[in-house]
């Protein structure tokens, strides 16, 4: 299966190989680690107590029944919380969440009371058997209705007492608006991006371990940002640092929602305090859909101005933010709507004006990613659609009105009116190669040959730009701490290495990959070199892996550890080959004597020497570690084709062919790239058509389990078809920009505007997501088709 | 593995002194095992928590994930909603027992060379849909490996690679040639 580089010289294992995956040895055979399978000695259980309310007055709460359970040994209320001062705790974006509540739920499935025991089983019961007494209160879901006066205060510890929590606006306001008048065609669109859960197929949970002799205290835990982590428990618990360890054992599948640090962690770990014993808190899916925090829920208005001959000139939007009863978004601190302001996507608007509004609900906290790199599939998913919208009202092929406007491949670095300097880019190059694998041509006839015959068959195009790898530290930081991440490298006597990263696979692969860096820097082939992350002991400190940053930032770091030890990996190799250090060169992935390519030594015998013949006064051994901090974020880009046709009867929307064309600049390892272009596509599938968390008036939940929530099976899946274009990134070392979230972010425009270019008979502009038959079907069902 | 070279001793109960225990006996991997637990224990829980083994995984605890599917008889079933006392007296394979003399199963084999997998969780279950398949039907079309695992959801892979996984699974199956060189 392996392909070889093609080169004469190459690295077993290097960049560009599908080599396969060093972590699978252990999957393939049920021996992953995760954070379920792991048993301490004299471990506990803890089960949580949940609202049945989104908004009550808690009057009592009785605990006698569940510490006569036989095996319950403990409960733990928002009152004993309260009297060590953790009832409350800060958010990433300084607000502050319950751990426990005192006297008020504020969200259905609301953690309420805590029960420890002896077993699963028995913590279960005695979760069961705690009595709440509650006052119902009014509910608040619509974050319309929040904003509007007079609505019910839900947040009435803040000093404010409204539901607003922040208005955020960047562009230039003025100059938009004049724009807009003095244009010659404008479209506008409301847009709805409902809010849906991330689902990983591992649920959220941990081990807290207080050992109150030596004052240690490790938790195992499904956390994508172990270091983070430790850090913000140092400071909400007083702990000190170097006694707190943090393990990331194997995660099963992230997608952001394991950013956030849930009530069940702190319950577990109060748990572990108070009764001296390992905490195991493991949610069920059930929990895990209601109360952990949810992506999207985005009310979206946008304008777009263009000449009349399709040339775009400014895009004004507004939005209001649903976040849930607190701001737990998971963003960089400057950035209450993430990256958002990417919105002008891949063109190049002259003016641009963008505010958010973000309100108090009934609801869990929302805000975290769903695969994505902070708000940018929002923003996204609203220049594509209104793309297609404008093409549509000027009569224009969407791929001609793509075309005629993307910024050109010469105009790199290109700075945006919203402030971005995109790296790198060639936006035509991505979408022609798309429209050729899937004859673009050909569908639009056959299309038109359907049409008569009263078929509905529709083509949707999605040209997106991505911002990720967050990120440069003058602007990138949570809660202070910069957005650097880390690689530490060694290499032992033998030639081999370990190496160790700041960041968290959660499926990615970074055992495999980061090797294949090492491999190409170093010449040491990867099956030499063991990788590890999650253990805030042993791996260096960063931010952890979301926001398809772990490439752009730790891959990053590799590559600068391995050239800095391939520095003094030089100097040794000048001193074995018994030549000058100017007369050394790292060529074919061994030092060399210039002009004498001949006379070599490989980095194995360089490394053997650095512990057995370094050269006098120079420090023995062979490594290096290194903190990157990105000079610009990465812009991934894209263009995908989506076919959908549609049944007339049902409504069922079906996908035919999907041709995804990615360029995530250089290609570590095809094979892993593509397996997350699949995953992907399909995490952008699920909200176009699928998924959605719905509430109803009283705050209710419906999707709590996945009896109701649609995660995609193999049956509404499509065959993905891939390929690529690559245009490295500038500023990278290797010239990659991450690929993980692209096609959760690029895809779901794609979707829609092949449905709504299906619909177009029947006068459709826009249908909000996600498009579930019945959305169609009425539609179909409104009236006869309309000519012209 | 060593799982189907000896029995199995049980490493922990589940009961807290609530119900009455009752003694289940299941052969698992071929290998007998007897324990004493809570009527109402999960067959999941029973091989995780009181076997110790810890493959089979719980993604959703209401039927829809399959990551807890082994076979009982030969029959792929998920663990999370039958009983252990429902597997008393019968076989029980899991993940673990899928490698035997420390060669990978065709399926395992197939889903490696495929990249069939991404962060492992859902593998297992997919794993133990995909041999129950092949099992009848070791050269399935592309709809008739979807429509298998339909009641397994993977939230990584967008399947794409875990169909092409079975498929060659299958071929291996076929073919008496041997796999190559195992992770």
């Amino acid at each position: 299966m392996s392909a070889e580089a093609p080169t004469p010289a190459h690295v077993k294992g290097g960049i560009g190989q599908s080599i396969l995956r060093k972590e699978d040895a252990r999957f393939l055979r049920g021996k992953g680690n995760y954070v379920d399978d792991i048993k301490l000695p004299g471990m506990l259980y803890l089960d949580i107590t949940r609202s049945p309310y989104a908004h009550a007055k808690i009057t009592a709460i009785r605990t006698e029944k569940a510490l006569k359970v036989p095996g319950v040994l403990a409960v733990i209320t928002g009152k004993d919380l309260e009297a060590a001062g953790l009832a409350w705790m800060p958010t990433l974006m300084s607000d502050k969440q319950m751990v426990l509540p005192v006297d008020t739920v504020m969200y259905q499935a609301q953690e309420v009371v805590g029960v420890v025991a002896d077993s699963r089983y028995a913590a279960a019961d005695g979760a069961a058997a705690v009595e709440v007494d509650y006052e119902p209160l009014p509910v608040v879901v619509d974050p319309f209705k929040a904003l509007a006066p007079g609505a019910p205060v839900i947040r009435t510890d803040r000093k404010e007492q409204s539901n607003h929590i922040w208005h955020w606006e960047t562009g230039d306001k003025a100059g938009t608006d004049e724009s807009f008048r003095a244009s010659e065609v404008t479209v506008s669109q409301d847009l709805y991006i409902p809010r849906i859960h991330v689902s990983s197929m591992e649920t959220c949970g941990c081990i807290a371990q207080m050992d109150p002799v030596n004052g240690r205290f490790t938790i195992y835990m499904t956390t994508q940002a172990p270091h983070a982590i430790r850090t913000v428990f140092a400071l909400v618990t007083g702990l000190p640092e170097q006694n707190i360890r943090v393990i990331s054992p194997d995660i099963g599948g992230g997608f952001g929602g394991k950013v956030p640090v849930y009530p069940g962690y702190v319950i577990a770990s109060v748990a572990s305090i108070k009764t001296g014993r390992p905490v195991k808190w493991i949610e069920d899916r059930s929990e895990n859909l209601q109360a952990d925090s949810f992506a999207r829920d985005y009310h979206i208005h946008a304008e777009v101005a263009a000449t009349k001959d399709g040339k775009v000139t400014a895009l004004k939007v507004k939005t209001v933010a649903d976040h849930g009863y607190t701001d737990a978004a998971a963003n960089p601190s400057k950035f209450p709507a993430g990256l958002f302001h990417i919105i002008t996507g891949s063109y190049p608007f002259a003016k641009a004006f963008v505010e958010v509004d973000a309100a108090y609900t009934n609801k869990p906290p929302g805000g975290i990613a769903y695969r994505c790199s902070f708000r940018v599939t929002e923003a996204v998913y609203t220049i594509e659609r209104m793309m297609d919208i404008l093409a549509h009202k000027l009569k224009v092929d969407p791929a001609e009105l793509r075309l005629k406007n993307f910024i050109p491949p010469e105009a790199f670095p290109f700075k945006s009116t919203l402030g971005w300097t995109y790296d790198s880019g060639n936006y035509a190059g991505a979408l022609k190669k798309a429209m050729e694998i899937i004859d673009y041509a050909g569908l639009r006839r056959e299309q038109a040959e359907k049409r008569r015959k009263g078929e509905l068959m529709g083509i949707g195009i999605s040209s997106f730009t991505e911002i990720v790898g967050a990120g440069p530290s003058q602007q990138f930081d949570i809660l202070g701490i910069k957005m650097f991440d880390s690689a530490e490298v060694r290499i032992h006597p033998t030639g081999k290495i370990i190496a160790r990263f700041g960041t968290k696979s959660q499926g990615q692969g970074h055992e495999t990959t980061y090797a294949q860096i090492l491999a190409e820097e170093l010449g040491i082939p990867a099956d030499d070199i063991r990788v590890e992350e999650g253990d805030s002991d042993t791996a260096p400190y960063g931010l952890g892996t979301y926001a398809s940053r772990s490439t752009p930032t730790a891959g990053a770091a590799a590559s600068m550890a391995a050239r800095k030890i391939r520095e003094k990996a030089r100097k040794i190799a000048a001193h074995l080959l018994e030549v000058s250090v100017d007369d050394v060169e790292w060529k074919d992935y061994a030092f060399r004597v210039k002009g004498v390519p001949s006379k070599s030594k490989t980095m194995q015998e360089v490394a053997f020497a650095a512990y057995t013949n370094h050269p006098q006064g120079m420090e023995a051994g062979l490594e290096a570690i290194d903190y990157y901090d990105p000079p610009n974020m990465t812009f991934p880009f894209g263009s995908y084709i989506c076919v959908v046709d549609i049944d007339k009867d049902t409504g069922q929307v079906k996908v035919r062919r999907f041709v995804a064309v990615d360029d995530c600049g250089t290609i570590i390892n095809p094979m892993i790239v593509d397996g997350q272009i699949h995953g992907g596509l399909t995490m952008g599938l699920a909200p176009s058509l699928l998924e959605e968390i719905q509430y109803d008036a009283d705050g209710n939940i419906h999707g709590g389990s996945f009896m109701d929530y649609l995660v995609p099976t193999a049956i509404e899946t499509p065959r993905w078809e891939t390929a690529k274009t690559v245009t490295p990134s500038p500023h990278h070392p290797i010239g990659a920009k991450g690929v993980g979230e692209s096609a959760t972010v690029g895809a779901p425009p794609a979707i829609v505007n092949a449905v709504v270019d299906a619909l177009q008979p029947y006068g459709v502009e826009h249908i909000d997501i996600p498009i579930h038959p019945w959305k169609v079907w009425q539609i179909l069902h409104a009236g006869p088709p309309k000519t012209g | 593995m060593a799982a189907s070279a000896r029995p199995i001793a049980p490493a922990a109960s589940l009961t807290s002194g609530g119900a009455p225990a009752v003694t289940v006996r299941v052969t698992i991997n071929g290998s007998p095992v007897t324990a004493e637990v809570e009527p109402r224990t999960l067959l999941v829980h029973f091989l995780r928590e009181v076997v110790g083994l810890t493959g089979t995984h719980i993604g959703c605890d209401t039927s829809n994930c399959g990551a807890c599917t082994v076979h009982l008889d030969g029959k792929p079933v998920k663990s999370c909603t039958v009983l252990a006392v429902q597997a008393n007296g019968r076989e029980v394979r899991t993940v673990e027992g899928l490698e035997v003399g420390g060669k990978l199963s065709p399926v395992q084999q197939a889903f490696f060379e495929e990249h069939g997998l991404q962060c492992g969780f859902c593998t297992p279950g997919m794993m133990m849909t995909a041999t129950a398949l092949l099992a009848k039907n070791s050269n399935p079309t592309d709809a008739e490996v979807r429509d298998a695992i339909r009641g397994n959801l993977c939230r990584c892979t967008g399947y794409v690679n875990i169909v092409k996984a079975i498929q060659l699974a299958g071929k291996k199956m076929q073919s008496a040639a041997p796999a190559g060189g195992s992770p």
